[in-house]
Order: C-alpha cells, then sequence, then structure tokens
C-alpha cells in the first residue's frame, strides 16, 4: 500500500517535503525598489506592484528551501515576482530587463494581446537578450486572475512566475472584504536540465509509488491469486506503470505556497465573517495539485479569469497553467490549513487561513495513491462502477466492471481519427473509444467522500465570446512514449512538425484525444479555447484546458489575433520533449 | 573419425542456421512488438474481472452510424473479424449472448432498437501500421512557420547515458576476480551511438571479454534494432565480428538483448540476454538476469565451441542508495556446455561454476 508520507525515518526526504520556515527568496521581501508598491496587511504576502507602468528586472537570487542555497531565476528577487495589478481598458507598459547570463522571456499567461508582445521567443520576438530590456506595450481588454512566466529554458521552472491581477473595468461581480492569490509551485535543488536528462534515461526516475512484490502478496492475500495476476496483467503486457502521475515527485520537489515552503506556513488572516476571495495560481513546472480547506466549503467563481456561475465545492484540481478564484467565508475564530496535494501525493504545498499570524491548523496527510483506473487507460470501453473500488485502499479499479455505468457511452461514441503517425516508436498507445464526459474529477479523486470540482460543473456567465459554429475541425492526439519519455502531438514532436494553420476569422473546433495514461494541460496562447460539453454546446472560456488519460474532448476558437502562436502542453517537460505546436493564424 | 565427420557436418550446417535465425530477429521484434498489442486488446476483455459483458447491451454506442440494427438474436454473432487485434476467444461470448439480459430492463430498449454491438472497430493499443485512410497530422495549408530568431526546437536534444550496470568481485570455486558489464550511448530519441562491454579479470589478467559498438535506431514503441561490430578481448585471438540485434523491453518487462555476430572465415555467434527487476521495496530490488552465448562452430583458441556454449544465471539484490547509486550482492550460475564444458574440462576449469558476487550499479 502506498500511504504518505513514508516512514518517519526518512528525515532527509522530510526536509523536502516540508522545506525550510525561513526558505524563499533571501532578497525577497523588503527590498522592493518601485515606489508603487503597496504591502497587504499580512506580514509575508507577495509585492504588489499596480499602474500601468512596470519596471521588472530578471536576475538570479539565491534561494534556500531545503537547507542548501540555490540560485532561483527571479523577478525584482522575489519567488514567486511581484503580483502585478492592472486595470482592464488601460494600456500597460512593462520594461523586463535581463540581468541574466542567458536569454529571457515573459509570457503574459491567458491576456489576450497582439502576438509580437506574447513573449514566446522565435515565435513572438527574438527573447531579452543578457542586458537589454524589451518593452511590452499593450491594451489590457480583459479581467481576471492570470500568471506571467518564462518562456526560456527552464526558467520557469527555476522561479521565473508571478501573479496577474486585473480588475475589471466596471465594478466588481463579487464584491468580498479580503483577497489573496495563492500562487502554487514546485521548487527544486536540482538543475532541471538534469532532470529532463534523468527522465530521459530512466523515465520512472522519480517515481516511489510503483507496484512491488509485497504489494502483489497482500493483493493475492486479500483477493486471490487470478484477481491478483488479472489486476496487472495489463499493464505488465502493456509495459505501462499504473503508477505515472507526475514524472516529476516530491522526491525533488518542495511544494510551495505564495513562495512558502509547507514548513514556512503562507498565512493569510481573517476576521471571523468576513468573505475572502482565494486567487489560486498553478504556476508549477510539472505538478497538478489538488486543493481543498478542510472545514471551509469553496465557492468556485472564476476559472482561468472568467467569471462562472458559482458552484459550491469542498475540493477542485488545478492543473499546470489554470487559475481558479473561490470565495470562502470562515466564520470561527480558528484556523484552516490551506491544502495542495500533489496529484502523485509525493507531497503538498500548504498555508494557514487564521484571525492571527501564527495560528496553525492540522495537516491532513497526502491521500493513499491509487492506480490508474481502467477509464484512464481505455477511455468508454474502461468504465468502472462508482463506489466499487476507489475507496477500499488496495483495491486498484480495476475489478467491479460495470459498463452500464460507462460514463462517457451515454452520447454515441465519437469516431476516432488516429494519424498515421501514430503508429511509430513515439506513441505507446492509442484509444479507440475515449470517454467524453467531463463529470470526471479524474484519479485520486473519485469517491472521495468530497464534493470535487469537475469541468462539467463550470459554466462560464455570458456564454461563448463567439456564437457562430465552428466551421471546420482539426483533431489532434495526445502521445507519448513513458518509456523513452517521449511526448509529442500525433506521434510527430515540435522538431519534426509543421504549424498548425488558422484561417484568420475563422471559428474552429479543435479535437483533442488524450492517447496516454497521463492528464496533459494544453495551452494555446492568444486566443481563448470554448470547451464544449459531450453534446457541442458551449461549456466553459479556458486559456489553459486539462485532458484527462483516454478522454476526448473538444473546443472552439475564434481564430480572430493574426500571428504565430505557441500551442503546448504546460507540463514543462512534456513540452521540452516535443508536444508543441505553432498555431499560425492567417 | 565418425566423431570428427559429425562435427565437421554440424560445422557446415550451424552457421547458416544462426544466421537465418539471427537475421530473422530483428524482424521477430517487431513482429512481436506489433502483436504484443493484439493480446493485449484480447487480454484487456478477460483482464477484467467482474466485467459484466451483459452489461454492454446497455450501451447505445456507435462507433460506425451507418451500422445497421443488429437483430437482438445476432449478438453472438457480433463480428470479432471487425475487431483487428482482438483474440475472439478472449471475448466472453456467453456475456455476449445476452446472458444478462433478461437483468438488464434498461437495456432492452436499446438493444433491439439500435443492436448493442454494431461493427466496433477497435485496433491495437499499442504498435500495429495504421490503416490506409487514416488522418493525416499535417494542418499547415502549405504555411510555413515563424522565421523569427531564437525559435527552441522542442524534442530535438541529445543525451548521453554511461550505465555501469554490473561492476563487481566475484568468488567461485576455483576462481576469484572481478567482471563488468558496462553500456554507454549518445543520441536523440530515433538514433544513438551505443556502446557495449562486458568481461572478466582473473588472476590479475583479462580472461575474456568483449566491446560492442552499435548504431542503435528505434523502430518500435519498445523496441530498437543494433548494427555494429564486437571485438573480443582477453585469451586467444582477438576476433572481430559483425554485430545485428535488437533490444528493448518484453511485455511484463522484460528488458531483452538479441544480437547475432558474424566473424571471419565462417564463424558466426549470438547472444541472448534478459533481466527483470522485482521490486521489493521503492529502493530494493532483485534482479534475475540470464545469459546464453551459442557458437556456429568450434574455436579452440578461444576455448569455445559450436552450440549453446555456456549459460548464466544470476541473482543480484541492489539497494538503490540513489536511483543513481546501487550497491549490490548476489549469486551467479555459470554453466559452460557440449564442446565448450569439453574444453573447460581439459583446461581443469569448472563446467558449473557458482560465485557470490558483490557490486555497485551505477549511471550518469
Amino acid at each position: 500500500m502506498y500511504l504518505f508520507p513514508p516512514r518517519p525515518a526518512d528525515l532527509s526526504r522530510r526536509r523536502f517535503v516540508q522545506g525550510m520556515a525561513l526558505g524563499g527568496a533571501v532578497a525577497g521581501l523588503g527590498l522592493l525598489r518601485s515606489s508603487n508598491v503597496w504591502a497587504l496587511t499580512s506580514p509575508g504576502q507577495p509585492a504588489v506592484l499596480s499602474g500601468t507602468d512596470f519596471a521588472l528586472d530578471i536576475a538570479e537570487t539565491p534561494v534556500n528551501y531545503t537547507g542548501a542555497s540555490r540560485l532561483a531565476t527571479t523577478v525584482n528577487g522575489g519567488i514567486p515576482g511581484p503580483i502585478l495589478r492592472w486595470k482592464e481598458g488601460t494600456t500597460v507598459n512593462l520594461r523586463v530587463t535581463n540581468r541574466l547570463h542567458v536569454p529571457t522571456s515573459i509570457h503574459w499567461h491567458g491576456i489576450i494581446l497582439p502576438f509580437q508582445m506574447d513573449g514566446v521567443p522565435g515565435l513572438s520576438f527574438d527573447g531579452i537578450a543578457p542586458g537589454e530590456t524589451f518593452l511590452y506595450r499593450f491594451q489590457v481588454r480583459q479581467s481576471g486572475t492570470y500568471w506571467y512566466h518564462s518562456h526560456s529554458g527552464y526558467q520557469e521552472q527555476t522561479g521565473l512566475y508571478g501573479p496577474l491581477v486585473i480588475e475589471p473595468a466596471g465594478p466588481d461581480r463579487h464584491r468580498t472584504d479580503r483577497d489573496y492569490v495563492v500562487m502554487l509551485n514546485d521548487w527544486t535543488d536540482e538543475d532541471p536540465e538534469r532532470i529532463y536528462a534523468r527522465l530521459k534515461k530512466q523515465s520512472d526516475y522519480y517515481n516511489f509509488a510503483q507496484p512491488t512484490v509485497p504489494d502483489f502478496f497482500r493483493d493475492v492475500r486479500e483477493k486471490g491469486l487470478s484477481q491478483a495476476l488479472a489486476m496487472r496483467r495489463m499493464w505488465n503486457e502493456m509495459r505501462m506503470n499504473p503508477t505515472d502521475f507526475a514524472d516529476v515527485s516530491g522526491c525533488t520537489y518542495t511544494y510551495l505556497m505564495n513562495g512558502a515552503a509547507p514548513a514556512g506556513n503562507w498565512t493569510g488572516i481573517f476576521k471571523p465573517g468576513e468573505k475572502i476571495r482565494l486567487r489560486f495560481i498553478n504556476g508549477s513546472a510539472q505538478t497538478i495539485f489538488d486543493v481543498r480547506i478542510p472545514g471551509l466549503k469553496m465557492t468556485v467563481i472564476s476559472a482561468d479569469g472568467q467569471d462562472v456561475e458559482p458552484v459550491s465545492v469542498d475540493e477542485f484540481r488545478i492543473s499546470v497553467a489554470e487559475t481558479y478564484d473561490v470565495i470562502v467565508e470562515p466564520q470561527d475564530e480558528r484556523a484552516y490549513t490551506l491544502f495542495a496535494q500533489s496529484i502523485d501525493r509525493s507531497g503538498y504545498a500548504r498555508g494557514t487561513l487564521a484571525p492571527r499570524a501564527g495560528m496553525e491548523a492540522e495537516v491532513p496527510r497526502p491521500d493513499p495513491v491509487q492506480w490508474l483506473a481502467m477509464r484512464d487507460m481505455m477511455g468508454a470501453m474502461g468504465g468502472s462502477a462508482h463506489g466499487v473500488a476507489h475507496d477500499t485502499p488496495g483495491v486498484h479499479g480495476m475489478q467491479g466492471m460495470d459498463h452500464g455505468a460507462m460514463p462517457g457511452m451515454a452520447h454515441a461514441a465519437p469516431v476516432v481519427r488516429h494519424a498515421r503517425t501514430e503508429y511509430g516508436p513515439g506513441v505507446d498507445m492509442r484509444v479507440d473509444m475515449p470517454r467524453t464526459n467531463l463529470d470526471d474529477p479524474g484519479i485520486g479523486l473519485r469517491d472521495n467522500g468530497r464534493r470535487v470540482l469537475t469541468y462539467a460543473d463550470l459554466h462560464t456567465i455570458g456564454g461563448p465570446v463567439d456564437a457562430r459554429e465552428p466551421g471546420r475541425e482539426i483533431e489532434l492526439h495526445l502521445t507519448g512514449n513513458m518509456e523513452r519519455f517521449m511526448w509529442s502531438f500525433d506521434g510527430v514532436k515540435f522538431s519534426d512538425a509543421k504549424p498548425v494553420h488558422f484561417n484568420s476569422g475563422e471559428r474552429l473546433r479543435i479535437v483533442l484525444v488524450n492517447d496516454t495514461m497521463m492528464n496533459h494541460p494544453i495551452h494555446l496562447h492568444g486566443m481563448w479555447s470554448e470547451l464544449e460539453d459531450p453534446d457541442g454546446r458551449f461549456q466553459v472560456r479556458k486559456h489553459t484546458i486539462n485532458v484527462q488519460p483516454a478522454q476526448r474532448i473538444s473546443y472552439a476558437v475564434s481564430a480572430d489575433n493574426p500571428g504565430n502562436w505557441a500551442y503546448h502542453c504546460h507540463l514543462m517537460y512534456h513540452m521540452e520533449a516535443g508536444m508543441f505546436r505553432e498555431v499560425v493564424v492567417s | 573419425m565418425s566423431m570428427h565427420r559429425r562435427n565437421t557436418s554440424s560445422v557446415s550446417r550451424r552457421p547458416a542456421l544462426l544466421a537465418a535465425l539471427l537475421l530473422a530477429l530483428p524482424l521477430l521484434a517487431t513482429a512481436q512488438s506489433a502483436s504484443a498489442p493484439g493480446s493485449t486488446s484480447s487480454m484487456d476483455m478477460s483482464a477484467m474481472p467482474g466485467m459484466d459483458h451483459g452489461a454492454m447491451s446497455n450501451m447505445p454506442i456507435s462507433a460506425n452510424p451507418d451500422a445497421s440494427a443488429t437483430p437482438e438474436g445476432k449478438m453472438p454473432g457480433t463480428d470479432h473479424s471487425s475487431m483487428p487485434g482482438m483474440r475472439p476467444q478472449a471475448v466472453d461470448h456467453h456475456g455476449m449472448a445476452g446472458v444478462d439480459h433478461g437483468t438488464k430492463p434498461k437495456g432492452l430498449g436499446d438493444m433491439s432498437g439500435k443492436g448493442a454491438m454494431p461493427e466496433m472497430t477497435m485496433g491495437p493499443m499499442q504498435g500495429g501500421s495504421p490503416p490506409p485512410d487514416a488522418r493525416s497530422p499535417d494542418y499547415s495549408d502549405g504555411v510555413a512557420g515563424s522565421t523569427v530568431h531564437g525559435l527552441h526546437m522542442h524534442g530535438s536534444k541529445s543525451f548521453g547515458m554511461l550505465l555501469i550496470d554490473q561492476l563487481e568481485a566475484f568468488h567461485g570455486r576455483d576462481a576469484t576476480g572481478q567482471a563488468w558489464e558496462v553500456e554507454g550511448w549518445y543520441g536523440d530519441d530515433e538514433n544513438k551511438l551505443w556502446v557495449r562491454t562486458e568481461g572478466e579479470r582473473s588472476g590479475g589478467k583479462l580472461e575474456n571479454g568483449d566491446l560492442e559498438a552499435f548504431w542503435n535506431h528505434n523502430v518500435a514503441t519498445f523496441w530498437s534494432t543494433q548494427l555494429g561490430v564486437r571485438q573480443d578481448l582477453g585469451e586467444g585471438p582477438g576476433r572481430t565480428w559483425a554485430a545485428f540485434g535488437v533490444q528493448g523491453l518484453a511485455p511484463y518487462w522484460f528488458d531483452v538483448e538479441a544480437t547475432g555476430y558474424v566473424g571471419a572465415s565462417g564463424h558466426t555467434a549470438a547472444r541472448l540476454r534478459a533481466d527483470y527487476d522485482m521490486l521489493f521495496t521503492q529502493r530494493l530490488i532483485l534482479r534475475p538476469e540470464t545469459e546464453i552465448n551459442l557458437y556456429g562452430r568450434n574455436d579452440p583458441q578461444r576455448r569455445t565451441g559450436s552450440g549453446v556454449s555456456d549459460v548464466q544465471f544470476g541473482l543480484r539484490l541492489r539497494y538503490e542508495i540513489r536511483r543513481q547509486f546501487a550497491p549490490y550482492i548476489g549469486l551467479n550460475w555459470v554453466r559452460r556446455t557440449g564442446t565448450t564444458a569439453d574444453y573447460a574440462r581439459q583446461d581443469h576449469q569448472p563446467v558449473l561454476d557458482r560465485q557470490i558476487v558483490a557490486g555497485v550499479r551505477t549511471w550518469f
């Protein structure tokens, strides 16, 4: 059984998981030069810059999260970088100076702007050379919670990220007493390039929750030999790992909340009875988080910066690059833990909401690791009955198959068309009957007794930006070879691929079929991705859409922003391996 | 005399047989990688204990919208041939025949109306080759990509690895010494330069070993072909061989290498290796490993005989202090067979040697 954290004796690992109380950017707080900094009332808050003119310095800054000093790539010396507060309708000027020895860039994630301002070296511009200053200047035409990060090298792993908060031109839909950004990140002391190289050499390098011989005998004891063999059979024959969720785990990562390790305990202050807006941003390189606040219901009011019909939940999964705004209303004079466990349950980011600084609430243990279920491998062919297997530790969801309950099957199974390039060495599986339902919270969250947000709960207020029916369809498959750590679209890595062409002005539909057993947050730059429900009706407007294993989703795009755009999986190591396309709108 | 003639005849026949076998290896491996998924698909059905096939009648699925209604009575005759890669016998015909129809009131309506399993096109989940009408991945409409500088070509990077899989001291019945198995590679996802060496020292001198260099080319999801040369080291003449083979990961996570060799003046050889990692914990790993060497003809100078010359079986228990550094202890059995065993007897070497080994596995 995989229960975390492992043996308490594992002190060295504990230090990674918990981090150092005083970690963070040494030069971070209190050293901000800009005059328009205004600090929030609580200590330990990220710096906030607001207005229309910003000077951002990118430099190396020493940090210490694990007891060892490392150089981070920072914006104005902080991890995360300063919160930038813009106002809808204004034109912002951002002077970004590169004080590194290598090129850099900042991409404004989710912001609709001219492609020259999008910050992707090689597509938008040449990048920012060492010593140079680049002026980003564009009109802000949206509001909500977003973020920014580097699009150069591995800098989004080493610290170059920060929150963006855009006030609406009109009144805010939700009036709250307090407003906190909660940015989640994964920090590593290792060189990200080495992490990538290790994954290429041994793709399960960071997975310490693999099936073992004792697990097998436990299953034999509990379920009998034939069951124990049967639940392993497909994984063994396909040479795939039922616990490959994250590629990179808490074995090297220290998970951060607003730049603080779990031991650092970032704290947001409140008075009982207040209405608090929490702007969650997953700025990780590779980590998907499951977020909850034991004791508090969260009302989700916004996804990827776009207001949605409020929905009350206990927990939500936030994929890499997504943002969710929630409202909480704690009534009691007590502390509440903000708990964000990684999808592979190898660690967590943690903070506290409390009436006074220094208070703490109980920190839950990460949930037990569950094996990927049949539906994560076979899509609609692999649906499993709810409640049969998932809440029982050690029962891994392969039994109790009841096809009557196949979630995706309520709708006529869509015809899946694999690309002819999906039959090569770079692809380790193809799903012929993907699931199409959006109401599955995903592996590790099914039937956990909590009300978990799904995409089916999200309805953007006001409907789509463009009411036209899509005129055509582009089908792309998310593909990979987990053993060789190869990632691509349609089995073709970016280095071997041609661009994807959108006709300027057209409304088109993108169909994504996930032919892998991992989640992939897919991000289209420069244009909204308007997710559709299984029947093709508008569901929610997003900039990053997480596609679950063996799932087929579709979304409409209005190609109203000419230029060269990046389109990629936002798991940094997947993007690096080739899960990336250039989109040309012309 | 007759003995000699028998040897001669086997010598003349075996190289041809070996060569044929070895030439077929890459093909076999590719075929295996392609057929394995077929078995996977068939297995998918049987691997789901408790799967209620009767309940499939609930599904108003229609992978092929044009599929005509199938009368209920025809269910047992679901066209399995339309499911390439699915072994019909693996599908539960009893379930498909509608065993549970009576207990599925909701499904009956759908059943009679639409036909439950119309022409479900299921390809293999892995491997295989594209159908003739497979989709093109090209959505460029002939439009060229960006010409801006600084574009990073995601996915094109090359890497290098040095794996010291075994570096060990052994203590056998008659001898102690050191042995190694090391490989290194450099290249990208598709093509690598692959170097491999193994051998042993005893009594302070190199007994036998070899060094191989290959062009390693990915041909399937889990398999690559290897084409190159092998140079023998140690006692006897240092023979040089042309080498060709396959290596990869077989179903059930067996690491497999199969290499054939052709040397000068009709010498042929083959080497088969397989190993498997059993995780007792996330760090304590037992690796059973086997190696078989074959030769096409007797080579008295290198003391190897025709046919299977030796079989090795090892059990090594390692502890991964870090992923990249693991000390181990183990047992190794070496059995010389056939003429090679005769040579060993002549040389007062053991035919069966049991060795205790201790060493480290590390990689960079």
